[in-house]
């Protein structure tokens, strides 16, 4: 127990009485049953939204059945994303190779399906019976005349966090490449917003009021010659930072597109997106719909909230999801609702993150990197609190319990981006944390 | 009509929306069902993180599997140091009674022996009489998800898990014996909880294996517990080699090694009996019939058969009896493992639902003749059977062969096609990821058969009222 306790020291900090800081991203311990993922998960969930491609896991069948139609990311068109292609490789593949299976399987998706784009994703083994993914893309990228772009994702090489680089550099291959979108000088991209329960829309509705155009959304309700468009848009907007801000780097290296990091949720984040979006454009006239469209949608909000944060007053929440950002902006969602956050932790924040999320959280909030079960169940019992936001394999947890919970993960059929969807985030708060089933909690 | 399997799967390069999932995760599931155990996937972390929530959204419990957490050194290096490491700290955070480790394709594919490795941990880990007694016990099960599927993976932790612990004859039978080892298979807790009361009414003292009836389907806690309680206790699976018999449920388990009951009858002569999951009337008659022949002195009326069963079974056959019209030639796709869709297709037959195709996932070349031996004079050529089946291919063949059929049983992967096709599904086996309840969902035995006779009767009802102009109010 000792050393385990003490290998995790650096990655668990109460604010007020520890005073260094967390540090992020370190590697899982062996042993550890932790809440990460694999680098393959992490490119997996980034490109999945992509709803024209093929998008083929080249392995044995776990990691592709795992992630079938994984998230609720929703698409207005072509809904080829939501299928589990995979290569399905057998013992005979891991003795002979499987580049012939691979290429046979990606000539037949293609000639069936006839996608836009493939993305191949190899697994862990691929790299380790030498199959040369890359080569057999570029043949069928050749023949096919459409863009096939490996995904060297084995799941060992790294963190879930490596996996959104390894897909931020597959999609860098694609963005730059066609020029024949109509686009509007007021036009931007959305980086990091996946479209989960529709959410996209939301955005794309307050920035249609203001009259600024979305060139391409990355990656929800995504499009391939949106992304190969990409490079003409004046403004990269990037949320979920963690999984995208390798891509705004890049096309701002090789375009010169500045970027700016967002929130979207809380009414703070959402409004703040929307002004400085609106001020980089440096036009009056979208400042002004800008503060019309907050007034408008404030006006509304703020008193569907009362009923809820009277009720709310004085919960107490712990939050663990997968990037810090998103952390920051529920700590400032659940203040608004009057609920104290009690536990912050991440799976991939980093050091830099956690400073500025310790800044933003009350005194006595537990901070933490990659937790565990056990971790996370001892810190609800030591601080009281009421209510868990995290994922499917933290729901459990809080059940098990006696505490209420909130689904703020890839599954999640609810919209909670802005103004509606923090009603919708508030709603939710309390029809979990105040349902009279607690009353039965041991 | 040609029935083949061949006929039915033109080889695909590609699989599209797989009826499978890997090998370690079934042999977690079974792991799941030790007493203080702790299961631990010797590869990448991602293979333990997607089993955990793939299981969690199916069981809603607590799921703590440990990964030895492979990097690209292990990988080139090999897992030795991983492997203690991780060990250590299991041990060290959970105190486990055993550690349960499946191998995952990477692993395996660089050639890792988990079981040298075990067996340096535990020479190293000695006390002055040998090995020190405290360490946990270790299983080993190989799971390369490139061989076989979820249900080979689930059998072969069964198998591992006997073959690790019932090691020997001691040299005095064991006061705790117990006379018969079922093999349960993998069901619900609910429906182990159910042959548990099946086999103590008829008097037999049986060890049940794997039970995740408690730690698959737990209560509320007060704290949260690192391994939930319940499971088949070591002493229980160690005592396996004494009992008179073994019972597997199901016919065709795990074709790539052996079963536990084939293990503990070919090294201890412990006698194996199979038979099919007991789904309907004829098949949980063969099973009430060899727990009579167990049985001894008979208990009950009528030579070992308790009243409470007779009774059970009369009332399963006056439903037959009241519900029949509602199913009569229905047409239904079942899929699912094997096992199960032996089971499944064998009631439906019995109530006069065609099952127009049977598939699986699962590719053990046994599936048509079970159910041929299944379904009896029922069974017809109209029926397609399908192994190595996607739900595209499912798809396929249903359009290609004009199947129409007006409902789906099986797993709720199947939801997809099925609203797609725009017909009913009525969930049964694993996984069940869009309705609560799975722990629960009942199959076997009489009682088990009347709940899922109900369930399908009802969703045939309420899609006719559903699709109905007027709405009757009497069905």
């Amino acid at each position: 127990m000792t050393q385990f306790i003490q290998d995790r020291e650096s990655q668990i900090v109460t604010k007020g009485k520890s005073n260094f800081d967390l540090i992020g991203g370190k590697p899982s311990i062996a042993g550890s049953v932790s809440q990460r993922a694999c680098v393959f998960c992490g490119s997996r969930v980034v490109l999945y939204p992509i709803a024209d491609a093929v998008h083929l896991v080249h392995g044995p069948i776990g990691c592709a059945s795992y992630t079938w139609d994984i998230r609720g990311a929703m698409s207005s068109g072509p809904e080829l994303h939501r299928n589990s292609f995979s290569t399905d490789l057998r013992e005979k593949h891991i003795v002979f190779g499987g580049e012939k299976k691979l290429y046979e399987a990606l000539i037949e998706l293609i000639d069936k399906h006839q996608p836009k784009a493939a993305f191949v994703y190899s697994t862990c083994i691929v790299g380790v019976i030498g199959d040369d993914v890359q080569s057999v893309c570029r043949q069928v990228e050749k023949l096919k005349n459409i863009p096939v772009i490996p995904v060297m994702a084995e799941g060992f090489q790294g963190t879930k966090k490596d996996g959104y680089k390894i897909a931020c550099d597959a999609m860098a291959t694609l963005v730059g490449t066609d020029n024949s979108k109509k686009i509007s000088p007021v036009s931007i991209n959305i980086l990091g917003d996946f479209n989960l329960a529709g959410e996209l829309w939301i955005l794309a509705g307050y920035y249609k009021k203001i009259g600024i155009e979305i060139l391409a959304s990355i990656t929800g309700d995504g499009r391939v010659n949106d992304i190969q468009n990409a490079h003409r848009a004046a403004l990269n907007v990037v949320q979920c930072s963690g999984s995208m801000l390798h891509l705004a780097k890049t096309m701002k290296e090789q375009y010169g597109i500045p970027f700016m990091k967002v929130s979207y949720f809380g009414i703070e984040d959402m409004s703040d997106a929307l002004y400085e979006v609106a001020k980089f454009f440096g036009k009056e006239e979208l400042m002004d719909n800008a503060r019309d469209l907050v007034k408008d949608e404030l006006k509304t909000l703020l008193p569907a909230l009362e009923p809820y944060r009277k009720a709310l007053q004085g919960k107490k929440a712990a939050i663990y999801v997968g990037g810090a950002f998103k952390a920051i902006s529920l700590v400032k969602a659940l203040r608004l609702i009057g609920v104290q956050t009690v536990i912050a932790g991440t799976q991939t924040g980093n050091t830099e993150d956690y400073k500025l999320l310790k800044t933003i959280c009350d005194d006595g909030c537990i901070l933490v990197d990659d937790s565990n079960p056990v971790e996370l169940s001892e810190f609800v019992k030591q601080t009281g609190a009421d209510l868990f936001i995290g994922g499917v394999k933290e729901r459990p947890i809080a059940y098990k319990l006696g505490i209420g919970f909130c689904d703020h993960n890839h599954e999640r059929k609810l919209a909670l981006a802005g103004y509606e969807g923090m009603l919708n985030f508030a709603k939710e708060v309390y029809e979990t944390v105040c349902s009279p089933v607690w009353r039965f909690a041991l | 009509m040609n029935t083949t399997k061949e006929s039915i799967l033109k080889e695909a390069a590609s699989s599209c929306n797989a009826c499978k999932q890997c090998a370690p995760l079934g042999a977690c599931i079974a792991f799941k069902g030790i007493e203080g155990a702790l299961p631990m996937l010797h590869g990448s972390q991602g293979c333990a993180t997607y089993i955990r929530r793939y299981l969690i959204s199916h069981f809603r419990e607590t799921m703590d599997i440990a990964s030895s957490n492979f990097s690209e050194e292990t990988t080139i290096f090999g897992g030795n140091k991983n492997f203690n490491t991780g060990i250590d700290n299991i041990i060290s955070q959970y105190h486990p009674k055993v550690i349960a480790i499946a191998s995952t394709c990477l692993a395996e594919t660089i050639g890792e022996d988990v079981q040298r490795l075990i067996y340096e941990y535990q020479a190293t880990h000695t006390v002055e009489t040998g090995h020190d007694p405290s360490l946990p016990e270790m299983v080993f099960a190989s799971t390369p998800s490139y061989q076989g599927t979820h249900y080979e993976g689930f059998h072969e932790a069964v198998f591992a898990t006997v073959k690790a612990l019932a090691k020997k004859k001691t040299t005095s039978n064991p006061f705790s014996l117990h006379q018969l080892n079922l093999f349960c298979n993998l069901i619900s807790p609910e429906d182990i909880r159910h042959l548990k009361e099946i086999v103590a009414d008829f008097s037999i003292k049986a060890m049940i294996f794997p039970d995740y009836s408690d730690t698959l389907d737990g209560t509320s806690w007060d704290s949260y517990q690192r391994i939930p309680e319940g499971g088949t206790s070591i002493e229980a699976i160690e005592n396996s080699l004494w009992a008179v018999s073994s019972l597997e449920l199901g016919t065709i388990l795990n074709t790539l090694t052996q079963s536990a009951g084939e293990y503990l009858q070919d090294t201890f002569g412990v006698k194996n009996f199979r038979t099919g999951l007991p789904i309907g009337i004829r098949e949980t008659d063969k099973f009430i019939e060899i727990l009579r022949s167990f049985s001894s002195p008979p208990v009950g009326d009528l030579g070992g058969f308790p009243e409470k069963y007779q009774k059970q079974r009369g009332r399963l056959v006056d439903l037959y009896f009241d519900g029949h019209k509602y199913v009569s030639m229905k047409r239904a796709v079942i899929y699912g493992e094997e096992d199960l869709v032996v089971g499944l297709a064998a009631f439906a037959a019995e109530i006069g639902i065609i099952p127009v195709l049977c598939a699986t996932g699962g590719e053990s070349g046994k599936l048509e003749e079970t159910l041929k031996e299944a379904l009896g004079d029922l069974y017809s050529d109209e029926i397609a059977v399908g192994q190595g089946m996607t739900f595209e291919a499912m798809e396929e063949t249903i359009r290609n062969r004009d199947l129409h059929p007006d409902l789906f049983i099986g797993n709720s992967k199947g939801y997809y096609l099925a609203r797609k096709l725009d017909i009913p599904i009525v969930r049964a086996g694993f996984p069940i990821h869009d309705r609560i309840g799975a722990q629960h969902n009942r199959l076997l035995g009489y009682e088990g058969t009347t709940m899922l006779f109900e369930q399908i009767v009802n969703t045939l009802l309420e899609e006719k009222q559903r699709k109905s102009s007027i709405g009757y109010k009497y069905m």
